[in-house]
């Protein structure tokens, strides 16, 4: 016989595991030519779990980083992150910088002025690293796309 | 209750346990059972101890480390990596548990699952203190090991091969060592009446 320690929380199972965090995009944004536009994503952390934020104290954690191609259609020209909760977990002697729960990550995007109008896309990755106090799971990155359409 | 209507009870739990181990089975759900008991660790008491899958991967001097040269040795075999938290709380006991057994026919193996690989992995060991061999580990590694889907995740292999003792995440130092003395021919930690260590039987806290 056998023992084994599936030191998980109660209601996680393994398939559950690969989808701790989900990101919610808009269903489609409307952007001028020229104007800039923030581009809010919502990113939702399974409860009990947390994934490291943008900025982790340990030079070995891995941030969460929400990126895109530097030849998107449009230009994203930055991506402002939430103040992340400083967190004594179990694991940690000092606390440690994550996020939990939802949260909004927003993209601010230019489109620029000589940009067909119609509709294009702003599709991006979303790299995180997520955590309960007792055990974590592999980095994984997620793809997000969101409809934009070009008016003047 | 009468014998007839227990019979019925039974078949009905049984009945009942069949079709959420059949649900189970695509979700591994690990928390499911009535008891306390994972499916996932009902299933592999079921199976007994399994042989450790033999793998070959290279420590941070180049070198080929097989499993197979840890034959005759109670070996924990520790996967792990340098973003992840809850694995750096083990290390320190791992150090110890190389120090004090060594001599007695123990080793810990750590598997690095950075995908990274040295490139971070050697930093890491510069600056730690371990005294105990590091691995780097690959996919076909982990999918021999179950697909080691949280880290940390730790193998105790008895002197014969055979995996007597899984745990995923973060479990206390005392569990391990119980286990490695016992293994070792000590007279730690409690036994049922198979001969394996009860010490994990049921979830933790």
């Amino acid at each position: 016989m056998v023992t084994v320690t599936p030191f998980l929380p109660a209601q996680t199972t393994l398939n559950s595991l690969s989808s701790v965090v989900n990101v919610i995009a808009p269903e489609k944004v409307v952007a001028k030519r020229g104007a800039p536009q923030t581009v809010e994503f919502t990113i939702q952390v399974k409860s009990g779990f947390h994934v490291n934020s943008n900025t982790p104290a340990d030079e070995y954690l891995i941030p969460l980083r929400l990126t895109f191609p530097a030849d998107s259609p449009l230009k994203v020209e930055n991506v402002i992150y939430p103040k992340p909760s400083m967190e004594k977990l179990a694991f940690s002697d000092k606390p440690v910088s994550v996020f939990q729960g939802d949260f909004l990550a927003k993209a601010v995007v230019r489109v620029p002025a000589n940009a067909a109008t119609g509709v294009s896309s702003l599709a991006g990755k979303l790299r995180y690293q997520a955590c309960n106090d007792r055990m974590c799971l592999p980095p994984r990155t997620l793809d997000v796309k969101v409809p934009v359409e070009i008016r003047n | 209750m009468t014998r007839t209507g227990l019979s019925i009870l039974a078949a009905f739990v049984l009945i009942s346990c069949g079709s959420d181990n059949t649900k189970s089975a695509g979700s591994a759900h690990p928390s499911a059972t009535p008891a306390g008991e994972s499916v996932a660790a009902a299933q592999k008491k079921a199976s007994g101890p399994r042989s450790a899958p033999a793998f070959s991967l290279k420590d941070a001097d180049g070198k080929s480390v097989s499993l197979a040269d840890y034959k005759g040795k109670v070996v924990l075999l520790n996967f792990w990596a340098t973003w992840c938290g809850p694995c750096k709380i083990e290390i320190p006991w791992f150090v110890d548990f190389e120090r004090k057994y060594k001599d007695r026919g123990f080793a810990v193996l750590g598997v690095a699952m950075d995908d990274e690989g040295w490139e971070v992995v050697k930093p890491y060991l510069a600056k730690t203190k371990i005294n105990y061999r590091i691995l780097a580990g690959n996919d076909k590694v982990a999918e021999a090991y179950g697909g080691v889907d949280s880290l940390p995740t730790t193998f105790i292999i008895d002197k014969d091969g055979k995996i007597t003792a899984e745990h995923q995440g973060l479990v206390s130092r005392d569990e391990y060592e119980k286990e490695i003395v016992r293994l070792l021919g000590g007279t730690a930690g409690r036994r049922n009446g198979d001969g394996y260590s009860v010490l994990a039987r049921a979830n933790h806290p």
